[in-house]
């Protein structure tokens, strides 16, 4: 099996990418077009690699199992993007980005990583653009900037609150053109349900048609992975629908690493639960937290409305508990803080599980500034609130919307309720600082790997990763594979591997469909969700974690045996498609509460309760936990635990605080 | 149309074509109602005839009759075709339907206010256009002018041609409703501190000309002008 | 609040496949409640069906918050149904009462073909898109982004239109099937930007001839699709387009 070698380059930590850069090796152009390239997931990641490389004169095959790539959940990210521009003049710089990327993530990140990240962050923007992505600007022409959660500085980018939309389109229409041009091939309603290995290096895959059912064979020189992260092992989750651990999970199972699986995002500001039939759960921009401000009564069960909660009686707790950060402490920090609160008997709404986020402060505020540019003196307070509406409108308008249509409550009216849900999932295949997987010739891209963002992402850093990953690291990292494979001809697809591998894809297709139990996709899912959240979710426990390893394994018993798939094989069938999906985050689901019982401590999206401060704040080991676990897989759903240690040279590893 | 590749081949091709056409014949419909105005100088038609001898004499006019024919003609066969084109990108219908939700109702039946305007056509320029051109005005008023009033006033004696004019003209009515603006949108003028002025032009246009043509007909009917 | 009270009479389009003949099959739902999505709802009934061996009715859905662009449903003869500026997904059964009757039918288009019951082909955008919807710069050649200053008037109109989901919508509703306003707000959003200049003329020739090609049919300016795009895309759009056409075919020299 591969050793757990990062290959991070030599030098000081703001040489490396340059330097690798420089003297990575490379392929001549009459070359490039005989060597083909796979990419799954058409995400931000996928559709700026396949787009990428075809420009460089690879030859690209990029599979979704969306009907177009343009719906790839990329396109869901609402608030914005990171860069180190230093547009605002506010004194950010590469250094700062890379620094609080770092303590952000709890210190569980790869340095040499984060740096790149950091480094590249500002091509990002220039690149979408030149691509004519309209992001904000100011009346001067030039781009704007908002803050996000964990930064002191304005570096976030942003078109409304469609940042994720917009970049994705322009990512798409980069694929598009080299579609077009010939130079992609794109295979849209795909799946890929096997990585075909051939004597130890990725050579293809075995991808499903949804549209007939058929299962096709794709040979390639390399496989990139860019299939997003795994939050709907949760079942509930701000993730699409379709979002699945299929692909990385079948890497996974052929010799692929997977790291930190138990580092999830909770995010603290989502649409809370409304009942049983609730299939999928809604993000509010972290940007809100910009101008909201977060509270709840500071009376137990208070059973009044928040309008007829009087300004003395509200707790702003976020405001209280972290002075200097305010409403825009990182995500782990807020969401655990809604909690604590929630749980201590202070919610609000029915459910009692939610939190008010409330506008009216800086509604009030901003009608006051629009009111003295408008030469209006001394503005009553509803013309105030009137104007200031207005300009909430504008910055938020279609987050409101969003959450008037879900709720049936007026935000403009009334704070809205949230509270903290499932977003993105930290961990992800392990890749080396060429984004390698430990399979040689199978990389993994965006969130689908685990490199960047360490236990915890900061708010608009997944949209940079996604595209530095596709844009601007993998292009020139896969040379140096590549390179080296220029002897090797066209992969032929009667190789015994991929004979083999489409067989077994096979045989678990036929096993859904011969399994005829009593009880549908979803009832497992739906238990597995459940399972998770409570045990495996915004705290932990070692009771807690073993309970949920024994519920798992007999769910999995359960599901292969009373399953009922109905259809075919050889159809349009969503049924069989989401029980591929549910098997494999079944499986998932117990090694990440393996990977929570073996963290003894508390860090970023990983809170274990028996490691915390007084205070309640997360408790770190970096004495003994300073390391990336990567799990191998070794059959029979068991694994073993890899280590990677973390070495930090140019960052001081302090207690993060917000305070 | 050589260099100029699909310009008129297109879907928008098609439609500049509908546009275009369509202006002219608003234009027209403005010379026309205006001259048939004249009637209502009551006269006994003397005004009248001498703008239809000038319109009848004059070379220039001649010559836009043709083009007027051209026009309407490209106008007519454009819209079927458009109608047909239309209708099989849809070759399975709906069970269901809403339109009323989401547009007007002329609008979507521009097509059937369209032939209901041509079955109108074909009557009106018999009864008229014909005469005046080819089977020659029997009498000559004071002045020695055609007497085309007479014929006129002969016609419109009958209830049912009378119905027939009226009702054609609300269905020109909802035909400028539509096709006023849509025009101008068709040919990319879309403004926002324009169209709306245009919009309002087009609503006050459509019913103005429809009201003073249905007026003819009736007024002479009820013996108001003689 | 997990089950609600209201009874529904669902008239669904079924279709077992593009070749088979389709047929609207009554379904009855009840304890629906009001709080539930359109495609939660559609959830339960699924559920229900697979409870009684029956096959589920297939659709198109994933984001389910309004901007994937995915689900598609004709409800009661208007796009995503009765309200505006939503998507299916957004659409709660609290807009519905008691003992409604509601009929759900795929897209229909030429260039949509059915694939099964809701589910119908949209490619035909994709590579409408493909013809030209792009700006040509490869990764890498692009300058500091401040560098080119763009009025915010026009980076909020290009935004407006660039706001497309790509859901079919327009479509779906059009009486003549035409895609226009969809076409129409890719061409705007980059006839908008100084980054789209270079390639104005030749983009707008080439994607209008590929939505020709695709069968879509011709817009006669109803109006329908900008009031149901979910998004709000509009009409001024298609002007702009039109315009274009008229400057690549008339004055610019440049033949697609």
């Amino acid at each position: 099996m591969a050793e757990l070698n990062a290959h991070i380059p030599e030098g000081e930590l703001t040489e490396k990418w340059t330097k690798l850069r420089s003297s990575m090796p490379l392929v001549n152009p009459a070359n490039k077009r005989s060597i083909e390239i796979i990419v799954v997931g058409s995400g931000l990641a996928g559709a700026s690699a396949a787009a990428t490389l075809a420009e460089m004169g690879y030859k690209v095959k990029c599979f979704c199992f969306q009907d177009s790539p343009r719906r790839a959940h990329s396109i869901a990210a609402q608030g914005g993007i990171n860069a180190a521009k230093n547009y605002q003049n506010d004194g950010d710089s590469t250094y700062r980005l890379f620094y609080d990327t770092i303590k952000g993530g709890d210190y569980r990140a790869r340095e040499a990583n984060v740096h790149r990240l950091a480094e590249v962050s500002a091509n990002i923007i220039d690149q979408c653009v030149a691509q004519g992505v309209p992001l904000a600007r100011e009346y001067g022409g030039l781009l704007d900037n908002r803050s996000f959660g964990g930064t002191q500085v304005q570096r976030t980018f942003y078109a409304a609150g469609q940042t994720g939309q917009q970049l994705l389109l322009g990512a798409y229409s980069a694929l598009e053109r080299q579609v077009g041009m010939g130079k992609v091939e794109m295979f849209t309603r795909h799946e890929m349900l096997e990585v075909v290995v051939v004597e130890g290096k990725a050579r293809g895959i075995i991808a499903r048609n949804l549209l007939t059912g058929e299962l096709e064979r794709h040979s390639g020189h390399a496989v990139l992975l860019c299939s997003g992260g795994y939050g709907n092992v949760f079942y509930l989750s701000t993730n699409a629908m379709g979002s699945n651990v299929t692909a990385a999970w079948k890497a996974h199972k052929k010799g692929a690493f997977f790291g930190n699986p138990c580092y999830t995002q909770i995010h603290p500001t989502c649409i809370p639960v409304s009942g049983d039939h609730q299939s999928k759960l809604t993000l509010m921009s972290e940007s809100l937290r910009n101008d909201g401000r977060i509270w709840v009564p500071k009376k137990k069960d208070d059973p009044r409305k928040a309008s007829e909660i009087p300004e003395d009686e509200r707790d702003y707790y976020l405001e209280r508990r972290y002075p200097a950060f305010g409403n825009l402490v990182p995500r782990d920090v807020a969401s655990r803080a809604a909690k604590e609160r929630c749980d201590a008997g202070y919610g609000v709404g029915n459910s009692k599980l939610a939190v008010y986020l409330d506008f009216k402060a800086n509604t009030e505020r901003y009608g006051r500034i629009e009111a003295n540019k408008q030469n209006i003196h001394n503005p009553d307070k509803e013309t105030c609130m009137k104007l200031g509406r207005e300009v909430i409108k504008e910055k938020y308008g279609n987050l409101f919307d969003m959450y008037a249509q879900i709720t049936g409550e007026d935000p403009y009216e009334l704070p809205m309720r949230i509270y903290p849900a499932v977003h993105y999932t930290m961990g992800g295949l392990w890749v080396d600082y060429n984004l390698m997987t430990t399979v040689p010739g199978l990389y993994a891209l965006g969130e689908a790997n685990f490199s960047d963002h360490g236990a915890n992402r900061l708010g608009a850093s997944a949209l940079m990763q996604g595209l530095a990953d596709g844009y601007f690291v993998i292009p020139y990292t896969i040379g140096a594979y590549l390179s080296k494979e220029l002897a090797t001809k066209p992969i032929p697809q009667d190789h015994p591997a991929f004979v083999e591998a489409e067989a077994s894809a096979k045989a678990i297709i036929d096993q859904f469909l011969s399994i005829k139990g009593t009880k549908s996709v979803d009832h497992f899912h739906k238990k597995l969700g459940k399972i998770m959240w409570d045990k495996c979710g915004m705290a932990r426990n070692e009771q807690g974690l073993k309970e949920a390893i024994v519920e798992i394994q007999q769910l999995r018993k359960d599901f292969w045996s009373d399953l009922r798939v109905p259809g075919t094989a050889d159809e349009m069938n969503p049924e069989l498609e989401k029980a591929g999906r549910v098997a494999d985050f079944i499986e998932l689901g117990e090694l990440m509460c393996m990977d929570a019982l073996n963290r003894n401590e508390s860090c970023g999206g990983h809170f274990r309760e028996e490691y915390q401060t007084e205070e309640g704040e997360a408790m770190r080991d970096d004495e003994n936990y300073a390391y990336v676990a990567a799990w191998e897989y070794s059959g029979d759903v068991t694994f073993k635990l890899h280590k990677e240690e973390l070495k930090f040279e140019n960052i001081k590893v302090a207690q993060r605080s917000y305070k | 149309m050589a260099g100029f590749g699909n310009a008129f081949s297109s879907s928008i091709g098609k439609k500049l074509i509908m546009g275009i056409t369509g202006l002219f014949l608003i234009s027209f419909l403005v010379v026309h109602c205006f001259l048939n105005s004249l009637i209502f100088v009551n006269d006994g038609g003397l005004t009248f005839n001498t703008g239809a001898h000038f319109m009848a004499t004059n070379w220039l006019i001649r010559a836009m009759e043709v083009v007027l024919f051209a026009g309407l003609l490209a106008h007519i066969i454009q819209g079927f075709r458009l109608v047909f084109q239309n209708q099989s990108a849809r070759p399975v219908k709906y069970a269901v339907t809403n339109g009323s939700a989401n547009s007007k109702w002329y609008s979507r039946s521009m097509g059937l206010l369209g032939t209901l305007l041509l079955i109108f056509l074909i009557v009106h320029i018999s009864k008229f256009w014909v005469i005046s051109r080819f089977t020659g005005i029997p009498t000559v008023d004071a002045n020695g002018h055609d007497d085309m009033f007479v014929i006129m006033v002969e016609t419109f004696k009958n209830p049912f041609i009378v119905a027939l004019y009226v009702f054609s003209m609300f269905s020109l009515a909802y035909h400028l409703l539509h096709g006023f603006s849509s025009a101008f949108q068709t040919l990319g003028w879309n403004h926002k501190k324009y169209t709306p002025l245009i919009k309002a032009l087009g609503v006050w246009y459509s019913i103005i000309i429809s009201l003073i043509f249905a007026s003819m007909p009736i007024a002479m009917y009820l013996g108001l002008i003689k | 609040m997990s089950t609600g009270n209201m009874n529904l009479t669902l008239k669904i389009w079924r279709q077992k496949n593009n070749k088979a003949k389709g047929n609207l099959v009554d379904y009855k739902i009840s304890e629906v409640s009001p709080d539930m999505s359109f495609l939660e709802m559609f959830d339960v009934l699924n559920e229900d069906l697979v409870a009684k061996g029956e096959e589920p009715v297939v659709f198109d859905h994933d984001c389910r918050e309004g901007i994937c662009g995915a689900c598609s449903m004709f409800i009661n003869g208007r796009p995503h149904g009765p309200k505006e500026g939503i998507t299916t997904c957004q659409l709660h059964m609290r807009s519905f009462n008691d003992g409604d009757t509601i009929v759900v039918e795929p897209w229909r288009a030429k260039a949509f073909p059915v694939i099964k019951d809701l589910m119908v082909d949209r490619t035909a955008f994709d590579r409408i898109i493909a013809s030209g919807g792009f700006i040509s710069v490869n990764t890498g050649n692009a300058q500091d982004a401040n560098s080119l200053p763009i009025p915010k008037v026009q980076a909020d109109s290009a935004f407006e239109a660039a706001a497309c989901i790509g859901c079919g919508a327009c479509v779906a509703t059009c009486k003549n099937a035409s895609a226009m306003l969809f076409v129409s707000a890719k061409i705007s959003q980059l006839a908008q930007l100084p980054q789209g200049q270079p390639e104005r003329y030749r983009r707008v020739q080439s994607m209008v001839a590929q939505m020709d090609a695709e069968g879509f049919g011709n817009c006669t300016n109803t109006g329908a699709c900008e009031a149901e795009c979910p998004k709000g895309i509009s009409l001024e759009n298609i002007a702009r387009m039109n315009r274009d056409f008229y400057s690549a075919k008339f004055v610019s020299e440049e033949d697609i």
